[in-house]
C-alpha cells in the first residue's frame, strides 16, 4: 500500500524496506487505540495492520507492517512499556502475510464496488 | 460478602492505604460518593474545580511518593481533570484518577455528559481502564495502583460506568493490594564500568533530575557530595542537593546560571541521573556537552538514548544504582577543574539581588527562605516567578520542591500546595505564584480555608503574564500584546473574602509581615507587588546553551 503523498514525515523512509512487528496483546476494545496512538503521536506511518484474537480470546495478535527507520527502536521500547502488550517480535513474520493480503486488497479494489465509491 | 461496585471501589482504595482523596461529585459518580459517605473513614476534600482536585492529589503524591486518588464525574468533570493528568504524566507522578461514566448501555450514544474519557486519556496516562463489570474491579483497582507506582511512576485513569458502580456482586475474599513491582536488577558490570569512567574523567559533572528527588534513598545525597564532583540539576531535581556549597551548580539550561551552562560546555563526562534531557535543560541538542561522554541512569529503558548519545546507560532505580555506584567513585581532591568551576562562578554570578530596590523578586525569595526550616515544602506556579525561585531559592536539609516541570501548567501552585499540606500537615508549605497563574485556580482558596491547609501563598504581582511579556520583548521586537492586564483585582480583599488572612507587602518593611504571615498557622496570602523585570540569563528557545542573553543590556555571553 503506497504512503500517502501528504505524509511528509515519512518521505525519508519511503525507500526503506518493510518489516513486520508481531505483538501479543491483551484482547479488549481499547488495546488497538493504545498502540495506534504511539505511532500517531510520533508521526510514524503504519503500512499495514492486521489483528485477530488468539487462543480462547483472552489475547490478540497484532501484525504491523512498518518501514525500517532509525526511530523504530525507540518506538519498540515504548510499545514494550504498554501494559497490555505481552510480547513483541520484530522481523520474524513470514513476509507473505501482507503480500497475500495485498493481492486480495488489489483484487477487491479493482472490483465494481470500488467504482461505485 | 455482597457489595456494589461503588462500595468495592471505596474498600479497595482504602486497602491501598488511601486516607484522603480529592474530587467533585456529579450525576455519574454519585453512587461512588454515596459509598464514600456510608463508608465514613476516608477523608474527602471537596475541590472547587476538577483540575484543582487533580493537582491536590498530585501535591499529596509528590510529597509522599505514593499514588494518590482523585474523583470526577463524567463529561465536564473528566475533561476538567485532563490537564492535571497530563501534568502528572510528564513529571512522572503516581495518580489513580477515578471517573464516573454514563451507564454501559448508553456509551456511544452521545448521552448527557458523555465523553470518550478512555479515548481522551490514552495519550496522557501511563495506562487507563474502562471497567465493564463490577467483577473486574477486583483486578483493575489493585493493578491501577501497581502500574501508577511501578518503575517510572505515572497517572492511571479508571473510567467506571454508573451501572457498574451500582452492580451488586457476591465475593469470597479481598484481593491483595497492588504494590509496586520491584525495580530492574542491577547490572554490576556496567556499574563498575561507570565507576571506572568517572574515576578516569578529568572534568566530570553530575546532572540530577526528578528521578533523584523521587528516590527514597536519601543517603545518596551525602554520597554525591562526598565525591566532590560538581553537580547541577534540572528543574525537577533542584532540591536534590543543598544549594549553597561550592560545587553546587544549581539549575542547568534555559534559565541556568552562566557558570553552570559554561561548566557543561567544558566538562568531559556527565553523570546524568533520573533526567530525560528535556529541551529546556539541554538547549540545542546538537551542541549539548559536545566534549563530554554521558552516563545515563534511569528507571525507564526508553529514556536511555532517546535524545542523547549515551556512552553508558544504567537501567534501574536511580537511588539503588547510585547507592551501588557511588562507593566505587573516589573522592576528588581540589583540581584544575574545581578551580575552573570556582572561577566561572566568580566571573558570572547570578544577577544581584539588591536589597535596596525591594520588592525585587530575588530578595523576596531569599527573605522567605530565611524564615523556613529544613522541612519546608516549596511550591511554585509557572512563569517568571517560578524561574526566579528555581534560580535563587537556597535549598537545604530535606526541603521538598514541587513545580510543574514538563507541562509547565499555570494554576499548579495553589492546589498542589493544598495537597502538600494535606499530606504533611506538620510542615510549612510555601507557594510562589504569579498573578496570572494564581487566577487560573484561585477558586481553590476556598478549599484551602475549608481544610485549614497550612499554605503560605506569596503572590508576586506584576499585573501581567510576565514570562510571555519577556519573550515578546526579547524575541518579538518588543511588540507586547495580550500579556498585560489593564485591570487588577485587590488580591488581599479577594483572599479575605474567602476567609483567608492576607498581608500586603506594598509599602512598609516587608520583613515583619513575612515573619508574621509565616508564623500564623493555617492558610495565608501574601501579596507582593513587583516591578516589571526579566529573568536572566536566558537561552533563546532552540539555541545552544552557550548562547545566553544576560542582564539589562541584553549582551550575549561569548565564550
Ligand atoms: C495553562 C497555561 N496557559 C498558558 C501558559 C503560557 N504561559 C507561560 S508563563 C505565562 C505567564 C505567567 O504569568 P504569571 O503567573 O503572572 O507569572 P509571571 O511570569 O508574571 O511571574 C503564560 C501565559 C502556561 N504555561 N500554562
Amino acid at each position: 500500500m503506497p504512503t500517502s503523498p501528504s505524509d511528509v514525515s515519512n518521505d525519508a523512509t519511503i525507500h526503506q524496506p518493510f518489516t513486520i512487528l508481531e505483538l501479543t496483546v491483551a484482547n479488549h476494545p481499547g488495546v488497538l487505540s493504545h498502540i495506534c496512538n504511539l505511532f500517531a503521536r510520533r508521526a510514524f506511518n503504519l503500512e499495514g495492520v492486521l489483528c485477530m484474537p488468539v487462543g480462547d480470546g483472552d489475547e490478540s495478535r497484532i501484525w504491523l507492517r512498518v518501514r525500517e527507520n532509525s526511530r523504530l527502536d525507540q518506538l519498540l521500547n515504548q510499545i514494550a512499556k504498554l501494559w497490555d502488550v505481552r510480547k513483541i517480535r520484530r522481523g520474524r513474520t513470514d513476509s507473505r502475510l501482507f503480500r497475500q493480503l495485498e493481492d486480495f486488497f488489489r483484487t477487491e479494489c479493482s472490483g465494481k464496488d470500488n467504482n461505485r465509491i | 460478602m455482597k457489595m456494589s461496585g461503588a462500595d468495592l471501589i471505596i474498600h479497595l482504595i482504602e486497602r491501598q492505604g488511601i486516607k484522603t482523596l480529592a474530587g467533585i461529585p456529579g450525576g455519574s459518580n454519585l453512587p461512588l460518593y454515596d459509598a464514600l459517605a456510608r463508608h465514613g473513614s476516608i477523608r474527602h476534600v471537596l475541590a472547587r474545580h476538577e483540575q484543582g482536585a487533580g493537582f491536590i492529589a498530585q501535591g499529596m503524591a509528590r510529597v509522599t511518593g505514593r499514588p494518590q486518588v482523585c474523583f470526577a464525574t463524567s463529561g465536564p468533570g473528566a475533561t476538567n481533570l485532563l490537564t492535571a493528568i497530563a501534568d502528572a504524566r510528564l513529571d512522572s507522578i503516581p495518580l489513580v484518577c477515578i471517573t464516573g461514566q454514563v451507564p454501559r448501555a448508553m456509551i456511544g450514544t452521545d448521552a448527557f455528559q458523555e465523553v470518550d474519557t478512555y479515548g481522551m486519556s490514552v495519550p496522557i496516562t501511563k495506562h487507563n481502564f474502562l471497567v465493564r463489570s463490577a467483577q473486574e474491579l477486583f483486578q483493575v483497582i489493585p493493578t491501577a495502583f501497581r502500574i501508577a507506582a511501578s518503575g517510572r511512576p505515572g497517572p492511571v485513569l479508571i473510567d467506571v460506568p454508573k451501572d457498574v458502580q451500582c452492580e451488586e456482586i457476591e465475593f469470597a475474599a479481598w484481593p491483595n493490594p497492588g504494590l509496586p513491582a520491584s525495580p530492574p536488577a542491577l547490572d554490576f558490570n556496567s556499574i563498575a564500568a561507570a565507576a571506572a569512567l568517572i574515576n578516569d574523567a578529568s572534568r566530570p559533572v553530575f546532572l540530577l533530575g526528578g528521578g533523584v528527588t523521587a528516590s527514597e534513598r536519601h543517603a545518596i545525597r551525602g554520597q554525591i557530595e562526598r565525591t566532590a564532583i560538581p553537580a547541577a540539576a534540572t528543574l525537577m531535581g533542584l532540591s536534590a542537593l543543598p544549594s549553597e556549597q561550592s560545587l553546587a551548580l544549581g539549575l542547568l539550561g534555559m534559565h541556568g546560571a552562566v557558570s553552570t551552562n559554561l561548566s557543561f560546555e567544558e566538562c568531559d563526562l556527565v553523570i546524568a541521573a533520573g533526567v530525560r534531557f528535556n529541551d529546556r535543560t539541554t538547549g540545542r541538542l546538537k551542541h549539548f556537552c559536545s566534549q563530554a561522554k554521558i552516563i545515563h541512569v534511569d528507571i525507564d529503558r526508553c529514556e536511555i538514548g532517546k535524545l542523547c548519545q549515551t556512552c553508558l546507560g544504567l537501567v534501574g532505580d536511580v537511588g539503588q544504582v547510585l547507592e551501588a555506584l557511588l562507593p566505587l567513585v573516589k573522592t576528588r581532591a581540589a583540581s584544575a577543574w574545581t578551580k575552573r568551576i570556582a572561577k566561572l562562578k566568580a566571573l558570572h554570578p547570578l544577577p544581584a539581588s539588591n536589597p535596596g530596590d525591594f520588592p525585587s523578586p530575588r530578595t523576596l525569595i531569599r527573605l522567605v527562605a530565611e524564615h523556613l526550616d529544613d522541612r519546608a515544602i516549596i511550591v511554585t506556579d509557572v512563569g517568571q516567578h517560578q524561574m526566579w525561585t528555581a534560580q535563587t531559592f537556597p535549598f537545604r536539609g530535606s526541603q521538598q520542591w514541587l513545580t510543574s516541570g514538563g507541562l509547565g501548567t499555570m494554576g499548579f501552585g495553589i492546589p498542589a500546595a493544598i495537597g502538600a499540606a494535606l499530606a504533611a500537615p506538620e510542615r510549612t508549605i510555601v507557594s510562589f505564584s504569579g498573578d496570572g497563574s494564581a487566577m487560573m485556580n484561585l477558586q481553590e482558596l476556598a478549599t484551602a480555608v475549608e481544610e485549614n491547609a497550612n499554605i503560605k501563598i506569596f503572590l508576586m504581582n506584576n499585573n501581567s503574564l510576565g514570562l510571555v511579556r519577556q519573550q515578546q520583548s526579547l524575541f518579538f521586537g518588543n511588540r507586547r500584546f495580550a500579556s498585560g492586564f489593564s485591570r487588577q483585582p485587590d488580591f488581599c480583599a479577594l483572599a479575605r473574602s474567602f476567609g483567608m488572612p492576607a498581608w500586603d507587602l506594598g509599602d512598609e518593611d516587608p520583613r515583619l509581615k513575612i515573619a508574621e504571615a509565616l508564623g500564623t498557622p493555617g492558610p495565608a496570602l501574601i501579596h507582593a507587588p513587583i516591578q516589571e523585570a526579566d529573568v536572566f540569563p536566558i537561552v533563546p528557545p532552540g539555541e545552544a546553551n552557550r548562547n545566553m542573553i544576560q542582564g539589562g543590556c541584553h549582551a550575549h555571553i561569548a565564550i
